[in-house]
């Protein structure tokens, strides 16, 4: 009992702080040009809807007081229904705000598109993630290696990530690198992203999936260059290899609490899982 | 010999499908409070029925409502229906946000099943077996009267559909007691709810109740709409109809067409589950993104189902409690038809992040923006018929304000969601449970409360009690702001919908806050049912009679508070818009038809209550694999139709001295009132009455 009285002291004085903690694990704390990029957006559109929502919020309380019933000082014309220019006024301000945010949203969805590739001298780092119940598993093709539930990019380079699912539909959302994209069993989608500064950030699966939906977190661990190449040398010299054993591993239904190393994974091991999940069950 | 006998006699049944024997073999608090929901349920069914029996009352329950073919009896029963539901599914949202506040790295007190259990029960029943209910019972009740008629056009199929509806909602209460729900949510997407994921009954209970509620939402919206079209009274002119009566037009066009796809994407899960069939599933060809654009199909113009009629409510709210006719009435109609068709043209939005080209998802996300032009339109229009008006703060007025003033934040968020970018990190996070919940929050159940309040001296003879209206509408609204704005902040920082555990520290302040909005709006719903007990205690000193307390516009003021069987003594005639309101002004609102007639109504049919009761049998019987019972159920729905298609006497007379009876004694009641002025409507002076100032 005082143990949750302190709780909630605590959690009272420190809630305009936790505010601004918790905010910053998501878009507005972003780490990369596509979540800055969505950021803008939102600070672009939140902008204008303040001038949509706005004559709302005031006009609402002010005509419905001044012309309550008590106040006598107010005009009472019960059979004004109609005028062309208020009419105009209500209709051509939104019609126009709809067409002008028309045109951003369609620019924005092109550049902000998952599918399009980061525009960036350095070739993109190929990642192949497939989700399982309830873990992630990322494949480096060129690198010969695989993780479980961590994700390690060098900064400044473009990521592509090829997705797919093991088991049923599930969604990558990495809320400070950029929006997410569904994983569907027999199918690739893809999502491009990076990081412009070293970091940790939190990653998920966003889609309900069963009892172990809410463990279903990665670690985004994004390391300057020269840190990442000494982590894939210390991931391909001390982790095990994924063989026949580790591979059966992954489609057991659990969340390993620590992220997993592996190295040599098999060749085409994500187009393995594509055709895997369309073969009929027993 | 037995070994072969129990399953198929039993199905899929064991003990420990009964939540009381886990919470015995497994006594964790989860499973305590599930048994403790069964426990709830059964002791309600045996005290309902212990009581009736008690008080002899079956029948006159069987007789004057079970079988009753009076829209305004069905009205009445969807309505109560909607409570109940509306009562649990509130209560599993509390569970939902203290298990949040509480599982902040720690598993909290409910398991993740027991969590997933309650949010696809939470959304399901809030859908289809609180909203749907809710405003099927209010334009069942009102709309006849409104155009003048003196029932729906087909007095049956509206109680086929009520029973139907309450068949599924039995269902969901069954699956309380006996097996479990699906963990699949509210949209219940495959593969997760195909056999290879979820084997249990749970997907099967969600299934087989949403098929039976869409058939029945499909039915009423086949009934509103002929009514509509075909049973006004002479010189209704369409574009003379109250306003609710076009939402409720719209709403019963888009459960046509909206309907059959729900039911279809059911269906085809179901073959999937039962036959093997291979619709949705991962392997042999499934495709998962069929059903997803099938459920959306009915999912998006669903969203306009519920809410346009409660648009209707507020026109008529606003402009009743301003004194004044719509402003922009031909404006608002349009609006609304706008909004109908363009309902069609979006529900690619719940799915932008599903990998489909750029080019469709702006096309998508600009048609969802266009959406809201018309429904700006309809919130100025409402502002403007406050304007010069005479604006009185009653409790209908109080949401129709907060209404107005709170859905236009959803608008914004909603706005945002509309762009791609911004819902590839707001999609699938509690950012999108905000939005959804600012939109239907105020959007549907202040709209209905509305109508409960405003239309509930018509139904019932006497006003609702305005102290605790007052007192409800508060814990309404403040709760709504502190339950659901965190989420958005929550949802911003990423945190994924449907999640039992939370482990990050600093989400702490913004869950507790939303637990504690929770806990105000179950102190929401509390205050509605005291209102209720004290509204039924003091009926005597609020009585309305002669039925007109708000000085209404519509026909349904017209008549006495409650309204007789047949409605109409005789079949009005309009010559205007608000024709009981010009009436008043410029006429004699109570004067008597020249003579009366006999009037042929109806007569009440057990068909409904049989085939509602017959379909929730089968759908039990599948749910189980108790095909013996499906089969019976079947067949049972299948004599009962054709056994009533050979009834030839199902209508009865009310002759005209009762008819005249009936009327002078309304009229004598009118003759005897003291109109009273605006000020005093909230007071015991009204007596339903209005004092027209010169």
């Amino acid at each position: 009992m005082i143990r949750w009285r302190r709780r909630i002291i605590v959690a009272a004085l420190t809630s305009p702080l936790g505010g601004c903690a918790a905010l910053k694990l998501g878009v507005v704390g972003h780490a990369g040009p596509i979540a800055a990029g969505q950021w803008h957006l939102y600070e672009i559109v939140g902008a204008v809807l303040v001038f949509v929502a706005g004559p709302v919020l005031l006009l609402t309380p002010l005509i419905a007081w001044h012309y309550r019933l008590s106040n006598r000082h107010a005009a009472f014309r019960p059979d004004w229904n109609f005028s062309w220019p208020l009419e105009g006024l209500i209709w051509i301000p939104p019609i126009g705000i709809v067409i002008g945010l028309a045109v951003v949203l369609w620019h924005y969805t092109h550049t902000l598109d998952p599918y399009r590739p980061i525009a960036s001298p350095l070739p993109a780092l190929e990642i192949e993630a497939v989700a399982l119940d309830w873990k992630w598993l990322f494949v480096y093709p060129d690198q010969h290696i695989a993780t479980i539930n961590q994700l390690a990019i060098p900064v400044g380079r473009p990521v592509h990530v090829r997705l797919t699912s093991g088991t049923v539909m599930q969604s990558m959302l990495i809320p400070q690198l950029a929006g997410q994209i569904y994983a569907m069993p027999g199918m690739t989608t893809q999502l491009n992203l990076a990081a412009s500064q070293p970091g940790v950030y939190r990653g998920e699966n966003t889609q309900f999936n069963g009892p172990g939906f809410q463990n279903e977190k990665f670690d985004v661990v994004a390391m300057p260059a020269a840190d990442y190449q000494r982590w894939l040398a210390h991931v391909g010299g001390t982790a095990p290899a994924l063989d026949a054993a580790a591979y059966a591993q992954l489609f057991q239904k659990s969340s390993p609490p620590q992220p997993l190393f592996y190295t040599s994974p098999p060749p085409g091991l994500f187009q393995h899982i594509i055709a895997k999940v369309q073969e009929p069950t027993p | 010999m037995t070994g072969a006998v129990w399953p198929a006699v039993l199905g899929r049944f064991d003990w420990s499908s009964l939540p009381f024997v886990r919470a015995w073999q497994d006594p964790t608090v989860s499973e305590i409070i599930g048994a403790g929901a069964a426990a709830i349920v059964v002791f309600a069914a045996i005290g309902v029925v212990a009581l009736i029996t008690r008080y002899r009352r079956w029948g006159y329950l069987w007789r004057e409502w079970f079988t009753s073919l009076d829209h305004k009896k069905i009205g009445i029963m969807y309505i109560v229906l909607a409570f109940v539901m509306l009562s649990r599914a509130l209560v599993e949202a509390v569970l939902m946000r203290l298990q949040q506040a509480a599982a902040i790295n720690t598993p909290g007190f409910l398991s993740p099943d027991h969590f997933a259990q309650l949010f696809s029960t939470h959304g399901s029943i809030m859908i289809f077996f609180m909203a749907m209910p809710f405003l099927t019972g209010l334009i069942n009740y009102v709309m006849p009267l409104q155009i003048g008629s003196r029932d729906v056009a087909f007095p049956l199929l509206n109680s086929i559909s009520l029973w139907l509806t309450g068949g599924a909602a039995g269902l969901m209460m069954v699956s309380l007691v006996i097996g479990r729900f699906s963990t699949g949510g509210w949209s219940g997407y495959p593969p997760y709810t195909e056999l290879a994921f979820s084997p249990d009954v749970g997907p099967d209970y969600w299934i087989w109740a949403l098929t039976l509620g869409s058939i029945g939402s499909t039915l009423t919206g086949l009934n509103f709409a002929v009514t509509i079209y075909k049973m006004r009274c002479p010189g209704m002119d369409l574009m003379r109809m109250p306003l609710f009566v076009w939402t409720s037009l719209c709403a019963s066009i888009l459960m046509i067409f909206a309907m059959p796809p729900l039911t279809v994407a059911t269906a085809l899960l179901a073959l999937d589950r039962y036959l093997g069939f291979h619709f949705f599933t991962n392997d042999l060809g499934g495709d998962m993104m069929n059903y997803a654009n099938l459920f959306w199909l009915f999912g998006h113009p669903e969203v306009y189902i519920l809410i346009l009629p409660a648009f209707g409510v507020y026109s008529e709210v606003v402009s009743t409690f301003s004194s004044k006719g719509l402003y922009g009435y031909t404006s608002l109609v349009w609006a609304t038809m706008a909004i109908a068709v363009l309902s069609f043209t979006v529900w690619v939005h719940h799915f932008f992040t599903m990998g489909q080209s750029a080019d469709i998802n702006a096309v998508f996300g600009i048609a969802t923006m266009a959406i809201g032009v018309p429904t700006g339109v309809k919130i100025y229009d409402w502002v403007w018929t406050m304007f010069r008006g005479e604006v009185r703060f009653t409790v209908p007025m109080l949401y129709a304000l907060a209404f107005m003033m709170t859905f236009v934040l959803g608008g914004f968020t909603g706005i945002l969601l509309a762009f791609p970018p911004l819902d590839y990190l707001a999609h699938n996070t509690l950012f999108l449970v905000a939005h959804f919940h600012n939109m239907l929050i105020p959007g549907l159940l202040y709209g209905m409360l509305a109508g409960y309040h405003y239309w509930f001296p018509k139904a019932f003879g006497f006003r609702l009690d305005e102290k605790w209206g007052r007192i409800a509408f508060g814990c309404w609204v403040v709760g709504f702001y502190l339950a659901f704005m965190p989420l958005y902040v929550l949802g911003a920082a990423g945190v994924a919908r449907r999640t039992q555990e939370v482990f990050e520290p600093a989400f702490r302040p913004w869950l507790y806050v939303a637990g504690l909005g929770a806990l105000v709006l179950l102190c929401a719903l509390a205050s509605l049912f005291v209102q209720l007990w004290v509204s039924i205690k003091r009926r005597d000193a609020n009585r309305v009679t002669a039925g007109d307390p708000w000085d209404g516009r519509g026909l349904e003021w017209s008549i006495s508070a409650p309204p007789p069987e047949y409605n109409f003594a005789s079949i009005p005639r309009v010559s205007r818009r608000d024709p009981f309101y010009d009436v008043k002004r410029t006429g004699d609102p109570y004067a008597p038809p020249a003579a009366y007639q006999d009037i042929r109504l109806p007569k009440g049919s057990m068909a409904g209550p049989v085939i509602g009761l017959a379909g929730a049998t089968t759908a039990f019987g599948l749910v189980w694999h108790m095909w013996w019972l499906a089969i019976l159920g079947l067949l049972a729905v299948i004599v009962a139709v054709i056994a009533r298609s050979f009834a030839r006497d199902v209508e009865k007379v009310i002759d005209a001295a009762e008819v005249e009876r009936t009327e002078a004694a309304w009229l004598s009641a009118v003759a005897a009132a003291t109109p009273i002025l605006r000020e005093g409507e909230m007071s015991c002076a009204n007596q339903g009455l209005a004092e027209i100032p010169a």
